[in-house]
Protein backbone atom coordinates (compact mmCIF):
# COMPACT_ATOMS: atom_id res chain seq x y z
CA UNK A 1 0.00 0.00 0.00
CA UNK A 2 1.22 3.42 -0.87
CA UNK A 3 1.83 5.76 2.04
CA UNK A 4 1.34 8.94 0.02
CA UNK A 5 -1.72 9.78 2.11
CA UNK A 6 0.02 10.52 5.38
CA UNK A 7 -2.26 12.03 7.93
CA UNK A 8 -1.28 15.62 8.67
CA UNK A 9 -1.06 16.52 12.34
CA UNK A 10 -3.79 19.07 12.11
CA UNK A 11 -6.61 19.06 9.61
CA UNK A 12 -7.39 22.72 10.20
CA UNK A 13 -4.78 25.34 11.17
CA UNK A 14 -5.17 28.40 13.42
CA UNK A 15 -6.19 30.58 10.49
CA UNK A 16 -9.13 28.28 9.70
CA UNK A 17 -7.46 26.90 6.59
CA UNK A 18 -7.92 23.18 6.01
CA UNK A 19 -5.03 20.82 5.30
CA UNK A 20 -5.75 20.90 1.56
CA UNK A 21 -5.87 24.70 1.48
CA UNK A 22 -9.65 25.12 1.53
CA UNK A 23 -11.56 27.55 3.71
CA UNK A 24 -14.10 26.17 6.19
CA UNK A 25 -17.10 26.70 3.90
CA UNK A 26 -15.35 25.98 0.63
CA UNK A 27 -16.20 23.01 -1.59
CA UNK A 28 -13.77 20.90 -3.54
CA UNK A 29 -13.47 21.77 -7.23
CA UNK A 30 -16.28 20.11 -9.21
CA UNK A 31 -16.30 19.09 -12.86
CA UNK A 32 -19.45 17.60 -14.39
CA UNK A 33 -20.12 16.16 -17.84
CA UNK A 34 -23.46 14.92 -19.20
CA UNK A 35 -24.11 12.26 -21.83
CA UNK A 36 -20.75 10.49 -21.69
CA UNK A 37 -21.94 6.94 -22.46
CA UNK A 38 -23.32 5.96 -25.86
CA UNK A 39 -25.10 2.74 -24.85
CA UNK A 40 -27.06 4.13 -21.89
CA UNK A 41 -30.30 6.08 -22.31
CA UNK A 42 -28.82 8.75 -20.07
CA UNK A 43 -25.45 9.20 -18.38
CA UNK A 44 -23.26 11.65 -16.50
CA UNK A 45 -19.80 11.88 -14.95
CA UNK A 46 -18.59 13.91 -11.98
CA UNK A 47 -15.21 14.78 -10.51
CA UNK A 48 -15.44 16.31 -7.06
CA UNK A 49 -11.96 16.69 -5.61
CA UNK A 50 -10.47 13.24 -6.03
CA UNK A 51 -13.86 11.57 -6.41
CA UNK A 52 -14.61 10.21 -9.85
CA UNK A 53 -18.08 8.79 -10.42
CA UNK A 54 -20.04 7.59 -13.45
CA UNK A 55 -23.82 7.21 -13.55
CA UNK A 56 -25.92 5.47 -16.21
CA UNK A 57 -29.70 5.26 -16.59
CA UNK A 58 -31.75 2.77 -18.61
CA UNK A 59 -35.48 3.03 -19.09
CA UNK A 60 -38.28 3.30 -18.39
CA UNK A 61 -38.32 -0.23 -19.79
CA UNK A 62 -40.02 -3.57 -19.33
CA UNK A 63 -39.38 -4.92 -15.86
CA UNK A 64 -37.68 -8.26 -15.32
CA UNK A 65 -38.31 -10.21 -13.12
CA UNK A 66 -42.00 -9.44 -13.61
CA UNK A 67 -42.95 -9.77 -9.94
CA UNK A 68 -41.02 -6.57 -9.15
CA UNK A 69 -43.45 -4.54 -11.24
CA UNK A 70 -45.53 -2.00 -9.33
CA UNK A 71 -49.11 -1.54 -10.53
CA UNK A 72 -49.24 2.21 -9.91
CA UNK A 73 -45.76 3.49 -10.73
CA UNK A 74 -42.36 2.74 -12.19
CA UNK A 75 -39.89 0.90 -10.00
CA UNK A 76 -36.62 2.76 -9.56
CA UNK A 77 -33.81 0.25 -9.21
CA UNK A 78 -30.53 1.65 -8.09
CA UNK A 79 -27.09 0.10 -7.79
CA UNK A 80 -24.29 1.98 -6.07
CA UNK A 81 -21.04 0.19 -6.65
CA UNK A 82 -17.39 0.89 -5.93
CA UNK A 83 -14.78 -0.35 -8.36
CA UNK A 84 -12.13 -2.62 -6.79
CA UNK A 85 -9.49 0.00 -7.61
CA UNK A 86 -11.46 2.95 -6.24
CA UNK A 87 -9.82 2.87 -2.81
CA UNK A 88 -6.29 2.36 -1.45
CA UNK A 89 -6.84 -1.21 -0.35
CA UNK A 90 -8.52 -3.40 -3.02
CA UNK A 91 -12.23 -3.56 -2.43
CA UNK A 92 -13.95 -6.84 -3.21
CA UNK A 93 -16.20 -6.26 -6.24
CA UNK A 94 -19.08 -8.09 -4.55
CA UNK A 95 -21.69 -5.65 -3.20
CA UNK A 96 -20.96 -5.03 0.47
CA UNK A 97 -23.37 -4.24 3.28
CA UNK A 98 -22.44 -0.57 2.93
CA UNK A 99 -23.13 -0.55 -0.83
CA UNK A 100 -26.54 -2.17 -0.33
CA UNK A 101 -27.42 0.50 2.18
CA UNK A 102 -26.20 3.34 -0.01
CA UNK A 103 -28.13 1.94 -2.99
CA UNK A 104 -31.25 2.12 -0.86
CA UNK A 105 -30.73 5.63 0.51
CA UNK A 106 -29.78 6.99 -2.92
CA UNK A 107 -32.90 5.43 -4.43
CA UNK A 108 -35.02 7.01 -1.74
CA UNK A 109 -33.29 10.36 -2.21
CA UNK A 110 -34.02 10.39 -5.96
CA UNK A 111 -37.47 8.80 -6.13
CA UNK A 112 -39.39 11.89 -4.92
CA UNK A 113 -37.93 13.87 -7.83
CA UNK A 114 -39.20 11.51 -10.55
CA UNK A 115 -42.75 11.29 -11.93
CA UNK A 116 -42.72 7.51 -11.51
CA UNK A 117 -46.53 7.44 -11.60
CA UNK A 118 -46.46 8.30 -15.32
CA UNK A 119 -45.05 4.91 -16.28
CA UNK A 120 -46.63 2.15 -14.19
CA UNK A 121 -45.33 -1.44 -14.41
CA UNK A 122 -41.95 -0.37 -15.80
CA UNK A 123 -38.43 -0.21 -14.41
CA UNK A 124 -35.96 2.65 -14.36
CA UNK A 125 -32.49 1.21 -13.81
CA UNK A 126 -29.81 3.40 -12.36
CA UNK A 127 -26.16 2.43 -12.02
CA UNK A 128 -23.68 4.48 -10.04
CA UNK A 129 -20.09 3.37 -10.45
CA UNK A 130 -17.46 4.91 -8.18
CA UNK A 131 -14.15 4.84 -10.05
CA UNK A 132 -12.16 6.69 -7.43
CA UNK A 133 -13.38 7.47 -3.92
CA UNK A 134 -12.31 10.25 -1.60
CA UNK A 135 -15.16 10.79 0.83
CA UNK A 136 -18.63 12.10 0.12
CA UNK A 137 -19.32 9.62 -2.68
CA UNK A 138 -22.97 9.17 -1.76
CA UNK A 139 -23.55 12.88 -2.24
CA UNK A 140 -21.60 13.11 -5.48
CA UNK A 141 -23.40 9.92 -6.56
CA UNK A 142 -26.82 11.48 -6.01
CA UNK A 143 -25.80 14.65 -7.86
CA UNK A 144 -24.54 12.76 -10.88
CA UNK A 145 -27.40 10.22 -10.90
CA UNK A 146 -29.97 12.99 -11.02
CA UNK A 147 -28.24 14.42 -14.09
CA UNK A 148 -28.18 11.02 -15.78
CA UNK A 149 -31.96 10.74 -15.18
CA UNK A 150 -32.53 14.16 -16.74
CA UNK A 151 -30.30 13.19 -19.66
CA UNK A 152 -32.41 10.06 -20.22
CA UNK A 153 -35.43 12.33 -20.76
CA UNK A 154 -37.26 11.09 -17.67
CA UNK A 155 -39.74 13.71 -16.42
CA UNK A 156 -38.68 15.11 -13.06
CA UNK A 157 -40.02 17.59 -10.53
CA UNK A 158 -36.56 18.97 -9.88
CA UNK A 159 -32.90 18.02 -10.06
CA UNK A 160 -31.57 16.58 -6.81
CA UNK A 161 -28.22 17.85 -5.61
CA UNK A 162 -26.33 16.66 -2.56
CA UNK A 163 -23.53 17.86 -0.35
CA UNK A 164 -22.12 16.95 3.05
CA UNK A 165 -21.24 19.22 5.94
CA UNK A 166 -19.87 18.34 9.33
CA UNK A 167 -17.59 19.02 12.26
CA UNK A 168 -13.85 18.43 12.34
CA UNK A 169 -11.56 19.51 15.18
CA UNK A 170 -14.42 21.48 16.72
CA UNK A 171 -15.04 23.57 13.63
CA UNK A 172 -17.96 23.27 11.21
CA UNK A 173 -16.91 22.61 7.63
CA UNK A 174 -18.47 21.97 4.21
CA UNK A 175 -17.84 19.03 1.86
CA UNK A 176 -15.69 16.66 3.92
CA UNK A 177 -13.10 14.56 2.12
CA UNK A 178 -11.94 11.11 3.14
CA UNK A 179 -9.43 12.21 5.79
CA UNK A 180 -11.80 14.70 7.37
CA UNK A 181 -14.58 12.14 7.28
CA UNK A 182 -12.49 9.58 9.14
CA UNK A 183 -11.38 11.97 11.87
CA UNK A 184 -13.45 12.46 15.00
CA UNK A 185 -16.36 14.81 14.70
CA UNK A 186 -19.52 14.57 12.68
CA UNK A 187 -20.64 14.13 9.10
CA UNK A 188 -24.06 15.15 7.76
CA UNK A 189 -24.83 14.25 4.13
CA UNK A 190 -27.79 16.17 2.70
CA UNK A 191 -29.69 15.74 -0.57
CA UNK A 192 -31.88 18.65 -1.55
CA UNK A 193 -34.28 19.78 -4.29
CA UNK A 194 -33.56 23.51 -4.54
CA UNK A 195 -36.62 24.71 -6.45
CA UNK A 196 -39.04 22.83 -4.23
CA UNK A 197 -37.03 23.46 -1.07
CA UNK A 198 -37.28 19.83 -0.01
CA UNK A 199 -34.64 17.71 1.71
CA UNK A 200 -34.71 14.10 0.43
CA UNK A 201 -31.75 12.67 2.32
CA UNK A 202 -30.49 13.57 5.75
CA UNK A 203 -28.08 11.37 7.63
CA UNK A 204 -25.71 12.03 10.49
CA UNK A 205 -22.91 10.18 12.15
CA UNK A 206 -20.95 11.55 15.08
CA UNK A 207 -22.18 13.98 17.69
CA UNK A 208 -23.49 17.53 17.31
CA UNK A 209 -25.36 19.82 19.66
CA UNK A 210 -28.71 20.98 18.36
CA UNK A 211 -27.30 24.48 17.63
CA UNK A 212 -24.38 22.97 15.75
CA UNK A 213 -26.73 20.70 13.84
CA UNK A 214 -28.79 23.63 12.68
CA UNK A 215 -25.69 25.47 11.50
CA UNK A 216 -24.37 22.38 9.72
CA UNK A 217 -27.73 21.84 8.02
CA UNK A 218 -27.82 25.42 6.73
CA UNK A 219 -24.24 25.16 5.57
CA UNK A 220 -24.97 21.89 3.77
CA UNK A 221 -28.06 23.28 2.04
CA UNK A 222 -26.01 26.27 0.92
CA UNK A 223 -23.45 23.82 -0.51
CA UNK A 224 -26.27 21.97 -2.29
CA UNK A 225 -27.34 25.23 -3.92
CA UNK A 226 -23.83 25.75 -5.27
CA UNK A 227 -23.78 22.18 -6.61
CA UNK A 228 -27.20 22.71 -8.17
CA UNK A 229 -25.91 25.66 -10.18
CA UNK A 230 -23.01 23.58 -11.51
CA UNK A 231 -25.43 20.76 -12.29
CA UNK A 232 -27.71 22.96 -14.37
CA UNK A 233 -24.77 24.56 -16.17
CA UNK A 234 -23.44 21.11 -17.10
CA UNK A 235 -26.83 19.97 -18.38
CA UNK A 236 -27.28 23.11 -20.49
CA UNK A 237 -23.68 22.91 -21.70
CA UNK A 238 -24.32 19.58 -23.40
CA UNK A 239 -27.01 21.05 -25.60
CA UNK A 240 -25.57 24.53 -26.11
CA UNK A 241 -22.33 22.88 -27.23
CA UNK A 242 -24.28 20.97 -29.87
CA UNK A 243 -26.11 24.15 -30.84
CA UNK A 244 -22.92 26.19 -31.16
CA UNK A 245 -21.16 23.51 -33.20
CA UNK A 246 -24.12 23.68 -35.54
CA UNK A 247 -23.94 27.45 -35.77
CA UNK A 248 -20.21 27.30 -36.48
CA UNK A 249 -20.74 24.77 -39.23
CA UNK A 250 -23.35 27.02 -40.79
CA UNK A 251 -20.97 29.98 -40.64
CA UNK A 252 -18.27 27.95 -42.29
CA UNK A 253 -20.65 26.80 -44.99
CA UNK A 254 -21.65 30.37 -45.66
CA UNK A 255 -18.05 31.50 -45.81
CA UNK A 256 -17.26 28.72 -48.21
CA UNK A 257 -20.13 29.86 -50.41
CA UNK A 258 -18.77 33.38 -50.51
CA UNK B 1 -48.63 36.93 -15.09
CA UNK B 2 -44.84 36.81 -15.09
CA UNK B 3 -42.80 34.56 -17.38
CA UNK B 4 -39.22 33.87 -16.40
CA UNK B 5 -37.63 32.66 -19.63
CA UNK B 6 -37.42 33.80 -23.21
CA UNK B 7 -38.66 31.70 -26.09
CA UNK B 8 -36.20 29.01 -27.27
CA UNK B 9 -34.07 29.30 -24.13
CA UNK B 10 -32.81 26.01 -22.70
CA UNK B 11 -34.46 25.01 -19.42
CA UNK B 12 -33.68 22.15 -17.03
CA UNK B 13 -36.01 20.09 -14.81
CA UNK B 14 -37.29 22.10 -11.85
CA UNK B 15 -36.76 25.52 -13.43
CA UNK B 16 -39.57 27.93 -12.54
CA UNK B 17 -41.08 28.94 -15.90
CA UNK B 18 -44.11 31.06 -15.11
CA UNK B 19 -46.60 31.98 -12.42
CA UNK B 20 -50.35 32.47 -12.00
CA UNK B 21 -52.86 32.02 -14.76
CA UNK B 22 -50.91 30.13 -17.40
CA UNK B 23 -51.87 26.59 -18.33
CA UNK B 24 -49.16 24.01 -17.87
CA UNK B 25 -48.41 22.43 -21.30
CA UNK B 26 -46.10 19.63 -22.42
CA UNK B 27 -43.15 18.73 -20.20
CA UNK B 28 -44.21 21.04 -17.39
CA UNK B 29 -46.15 20.72 -14.15
CA UNK B 30 -48.07 23.13 -12.02
CA UNK B 31 -47.94 23.38 -8.25
CA UNK B 32 -49.18 26.23 -6.08
CA UNK B 33 -49.84 28.43 -9.13
CA UNK B 34 -46.26 27.99 -10.29
CA UNK B 35 -45.19 26.16 -13.45
CA UNK B 36 -41.95 24.18 -13.52
CA UNK B 37 -40.15 22.29 -16.29
CA UNK B 38 -39.93 18.49 -16.08
CA UNK B 39 -37.45 17.88 -18.90
CA UNK B 40 -34.42 19.47 -20.53
CA UNK B 41 -35.72 21.39 -23.50
CA UNK B 42 -36.46 24.65 -25.23
CA UNK B 43 -38.92 26.93 -23.48
CA UNK B 44 -41.91 28.24 -25.42
CA UNK B 45 -45.29 29.77 -24.71
CA UNK B 46 -48.37 31.27 -26.33
CA UNK B 47 -51.15 33.47 -24.92
CA UNK B 48 -52.35 30.92 -22.40
CA UNK B 49 -50.08 27.92 -22.40
CA UNK B 50 -46.50 27.44 -21.25
CA UNK B 51 -44.61 24.44 -22.60
CA UNK B 52 -41.18 22.92 -23.15
CA UNK B 53 -40.06 21.23 -26.36
CA UNK B 54 -38.01 18.32 -25.02
CA UNK B 55 -34.55 17.82 -26.48
CA UNK B 56 -34.45 14.15 -25.58
CA UNK B 57 -37.28 11.84 -24.74
CA UNK B 58 -38.61 8.34 -25.30
CA UNK B 59 -41.77 7.12 -27.01
CA UNK B 60 -44.96 6.84 -24.98
CA UNK B 61 -47.75 4.95 -26.81
CA UNK B 62 -50.87 6.85 -27.87
CA UNK B 63 -54.04 5.35 -29.34
CA UNK B 64 -54.17 6.17 -33.05
CA UNK B 65 -50.43 6.54 -33.57
CA UNK B 66 -48.80 4.83 -36.51
CA UNK B 67 -45.66 3.07 -35.30
CA UNK B 68 -42.95 0.92 -36.83
CA UNK B 69 -42.37 -2.23 -34.82
CA UNK B 70 -40.05 -5.18 -34.79
CA UNK B 71 -41.32 -8.66 -33.95
CA UNK B 72 -39.77 -9.97 -30.74
CA UNK B 73 -41.66 -13.22 -30.33
CA UNK B 74 -44.28 -15.36 -32.05
CA UNK B 75 -46.84 -16.72 -29.55
CA UNK B 76 -49.92 -18.92 -29.96
CA UNK B 77 -52.39 -16.15 -30.52
CA UNK B 78 -50.19 -13.46 -32.04
CA UNK B 79 -46.94 -11.55 -31.92
CA UNK B 80 -45.05 -9.54 -29.32
CA UNK B 81 -43.71 -6.41 -30.99
CA UNK B 82 -41.05 -3.93 -29.89
CA UNK B 83 -42.23 -0.37 -30.57
CA UNK B 84 -39.44 1.40 -28.63
CA UNK B 85 -41.84 2.15 -25.78
CA UNK B 86 -41.58 1.19 -22.10
CA UNK B 87 -44.20 -1.49 -22.84
CA UNK B 88 -44.15 -4.38 -25.36
CA UNK B 89 -46.98 -4.23 -27.91
CA UNK B 90 -49.25 -7.12 -28.97
CA UNK B 91 -50.57 -7.90 -32.43
CA UNK B 92 -53.32 -10.51 -32.44
CA UNK B 93 -53.19 -13.25 -35.05
CA UNK B 94 -56.90 -12.86 -35.73
CA UNK B 95 -56.21 -9.24 -36.67
CA UNK B 96 -53.53 -10.07 -39.23
CA UNK B 97 -55.53 -13.01 -40.64
CA UNK B 98 -58.88 -11.15 -40.69
CA UNK B 99 -60.60 -14.27 -39.32
CA UNK B 100 -60.41 -16.39 -36.15
CA UNK B 101 -57.16 -18.29 -35.68
CA UNK B 102 -56.98 -22.04 -36.26
CA UNK B 103 -53.88 -22.92 -34.26
CA UNK B 104 -53.46 -26.27 -36.03
CA UNK B 105 -53.55 -24.88 -39.54
CA UNK B 106 -52.29 -21.31 -39.42
CA UNK B 107 -48.57 -20.80 -39.75
CA UNK B 108 -47.98 -17.54 -37.91
CA UNK B 109 -44.22 -17.22 -38.60
CA UNK B 110 -45.00 -17.17 -42.33
CA UNK B 111 -46.91 -13.91 -41.81
CA UNK B 112 -44.50 -12.26 -39.37
CA UNK B 113 -41.34 -13.92 -38.10
CA UNK B 114 -39.01 -12.82 -35.31
CA UNK B 115 -37.05 -9.77 -36.48
CA UNK B 116 -39.57 -8.72 -39.16
CA UNK B 117 -40.44 -5.03 -39.29
CA UNK B 118 -44.03 -3.86 -39.56
CA UNK B 119 -45.98 -0.66 -39.92
CA UNK B 120 -48.88 -0.83 -37.49
CA UNK B 121 -51.37 1.34 -35.68
CA UNK B 122 -52.10 1.40 -31.95
CA UNK B 123 -55.77 0.59 -31.33
CA UNK B 124 -55.82 0.29 -27.55
CA UNK B 125 -53.58 1.36 -24.73
CA UNK B 126 -53.99 2.63 -21.19
CA UNK B 127 -52.13 2.58 -17.89
CA UNK B 128 -53.23 -0.95 -17.08
CA UNK B 129 -52.93 -2.61 -20.49
CA UNK B 130 -50.05 -3.01 -22.90
CA UNK B 131 -50.52 -1.44 -26.34
CA UNK B 132 -52.53 -3.45 -28.90
CA UNK B 133 -51.72 -3.11 -32.60
CA UNK B 134 -53.57 -3.55 -35.88
CA UNK B 135 -52.29 -3.93 -39.45
CA UNK B 136 -55.72 -3.80 -41.10
CA UNK B 137 -55.55 -0.38 -42.70
CA UNK B 138 -54.19 1.04 -45.89
CA UNK B 139 -50.45 1.53 -45.72
CA UNK B 140 -50.00 -0.83 -42.77
CA UNK B 141 -48.40 -4.27 -42.77
CA UNK B 142 -45.08 -5.97 -43.17
CA UNK B 143 -42.03 -4.07 -44.37
CA UNK B 144 -40.41 -6.24 -47.03
CA UNK B 145 -37.60 -4.03 -48.29
CA UNK B 146 -35.85 -0.73 -47.67
CA UNK B 147 -34.00 0.52 -44.63
CA UNK B 148 -35.09 1.51 -41.12
CA UNK B 149 -33.48 4.29 -39.15
CA UNK B 150 -34.13 5.52 -35.61
CA UNK B 151 -34.27 9.07 -34.28
CA UNK B 152 -35.48 10.67 -31.04
CA UNK B 153 -39.32 10.60 -31.08
CA UNK B 154 -39.49 14.30 -30.14
CA UNK B 155 -37.98 15.19 -33.50
CA UNK B 156 -40.56 13.30 -35.57
CA UNK B 157 -42.81 16.39 -36.01
CA UNK B 158 -39.84 18.22 -37.52
CA UNK B 159 -39.23 15.39 -39.99
CA UNK B 160 -42.88 15.54 -41.04
CA UNK B 161 -42.90 19.33 -41.25
CA UNK B 162 -45.90 21.64 -41.49
CA UNK B 163 -48.70 19.63 -43.13
CA UNK B 164 -46.11 17.09 -44.21
CA UNK B 165 -44.06 19.61 -46.19
CA UNK B 166 -40.70 18.19 -45.13
CA UNK B 167 -41.37 14.50 -45.93
CA UNK B 168 -43.09 15.24 -49.21
CA UNK B 169 -40.10 17.36 -50.21
CA UNK B 170 -37.67 14.55 -49.36
CA UNK B 171 -39.91 12.08 -51.23
CA UNK B 172 -39.91 14.29 -54.31
CA UNK B 173 -36.21 15.04 -54.26
CA UNK B 174 -35.02 11.48 -53.69
CA UNK B 175 -37.85 9.46 -55.22
CA UNK B 176 -38.05 7.30 -52.09
CA UNK B 177 -41.12 6.03 -50.31
CA UNK B 178 -40.94 7.08 -46.66
CA UNK B 179 -43.06 5.75 -43.79
CA UNK B 180 -42.73 7.56 -40.47
CA UNK B 181 -43.61 5.95 -37.16
CA UNK B 182 -44.49 8.21 -34.24
CA UNK B 183 -42.13 6.06 -32.18
CA UNK B 184 -39.07 7.47 -33.91
CA UNK B 185 -38.53 4.75 -36.51
CA UNK B 186 -38.54 5.64 -40.18
CA UNK B 187 -38.70 3.21 -43.12
CA UNK B 188 -37.14 4.35 -46.38
CA UNK B 189 -37.72 2.44 -49.60
CA UNK B 190 -35.84 3.76 -52.61
CA UNK B 191 -35.29 2.66 -56.20
CA UNK B 192 -31.54 2.59 -55.69
CA UNK B 193 -29.35 2.40 -52.55
CA UNK B 194 -28.05 5.87 -53.45
CA UNK B 195 -31.54 7.36 -53.23
CA UNK B 196 -32.01 5.74 -49.83
CA UNK B 197 -28.65 7.08 -48.72
CA UNK B 198 -29.50 10.67 -49.59
CA UNK B 199 -32.90 10.37 -47.88
CA UNK B 200 -31.15 9.11 -44.74
CA UNK B 201 -28.66 11.97 -44.96
CA UNK B 202 -31.53 14.43 -45.12
CA UNK B 203 -33.23 12.91 -42.06
CA UNK B 204 -29.99 12.85 -40.07
CA UNK B 205 -29.53 16.52 -40.97
CA UNK B 206 -33.03 17.31 -39.69
CA UNK B 207 -32.28 15.41 -36.49
CA UNK B 208 -29.10 17.39 -35.89
CA UNK B 209 -30.55 20.78 -36.71
CA UNK B 210 -34.11 20.30 -35.49
CA UNK B 211 -33.99 23.44 -33.36
CA UNK B 212 -32.95 25.80 -36.19
CA UNK B 213 -35.29 27.64 -38.57
CA UNK B 214 -35.42 27.63 -42.36
CA UNK B 215 -34.58 23.96 -42.29
CA UNK B 216 -36.70 22.77 -45.22
CA UNK B 217 -34.85 25.10 -47.61
CA UNK B 218 -31.45 24.01 -46.39
CA UNK B 219 -32.35 20.33 -46.67
CA UNK B 220 -33.63 20.89 -50.22
CA UNK B 221 -30.41 22.65 -51.10
CA UNK B 222 -28.32 19.86 -49.60
CA UNK B 223 -30.25 17.19 -51.52
CA UNK B 224 -30.00 19.07 -54.82
CA UNK B 225 -26.28 19.60 -54.32
CA UNK B 226 -25.91 15.91 -53.52
CA UNK B 227 -27.80 15.01 -56.70
CA UNK B 228 -25.78 17.48 -58.74
CA UNK B 229 -22.50 16.08 -57.50
CA UNK B 230 -23.57 12.59 -58.33
CA UNK B 231 -24.64 13.42 -61.84
CA UNK B 232 -21.42 15.34 -62.53
CA UNK B 233 -19.45 12.41 -61.15
CA UNK B 234 -21.26 10.07 -63.49
CA UNK B 235 -20.49 12.40 -66.39
CA UNK B 236 -16.82 12.49 -65.44
CA UNK B 237 -16.75 8.73 -65.14
CA UNK B 238 -18.47 8.33 -68.45
CA UNK B 239 -16.19 10.65 -70.37
CA UNK B 240 -13.08 8.43 -70.40
CA UNK B 241 -15.17 5.47 -71.48
CA UNK B 242 -16.44 7.29 -74.49
CA UNK B 243 -13.03 8.49 -75.63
Amino acid sequence: MKTSQKKPEKLIDEKDIRYDGRKLNEMRPVKIEVGVLANADGSAYIEQGKNRILAAVYGPREIHPKHQALPDRAALRCRYHMAPFSVQERKSPAPSRREHELSKVIREALEPSIFTEYYPRTAIDLFIEVLQADGGTRCAGITVASLALADAGIPMRDLVCACAAGKVEDRLILDLDDLEDKSEGADVPIAYMPNMDVVTLLQMDGMLTSEEFEQVLNMGVEGCRQISQLQRDALRAKYTAAKEAEAEKEDEAEEAKE
Amino acid sequence: MPIFYEKRQIVTPGDLLAEDEYISGENTYKENEKIFATRVGLFDHDQKRVYVVALKSFYVPMVGDTVIGKVLEVTFGGWVVDIRAPYPAMLRASDALERPVRPQRDDLPSLFDVGDMMIAKIVAYDRTRDPLLTVLERGLGKVTRGQTIEITPTKIPRVIGKKGSMVSMIKNETGCQIAIGQNGRIVIIGKTPDDERSAIMAIRMIEREAHTSGLTDRVTEMLRKEKGEKSTKEVVENVPKET
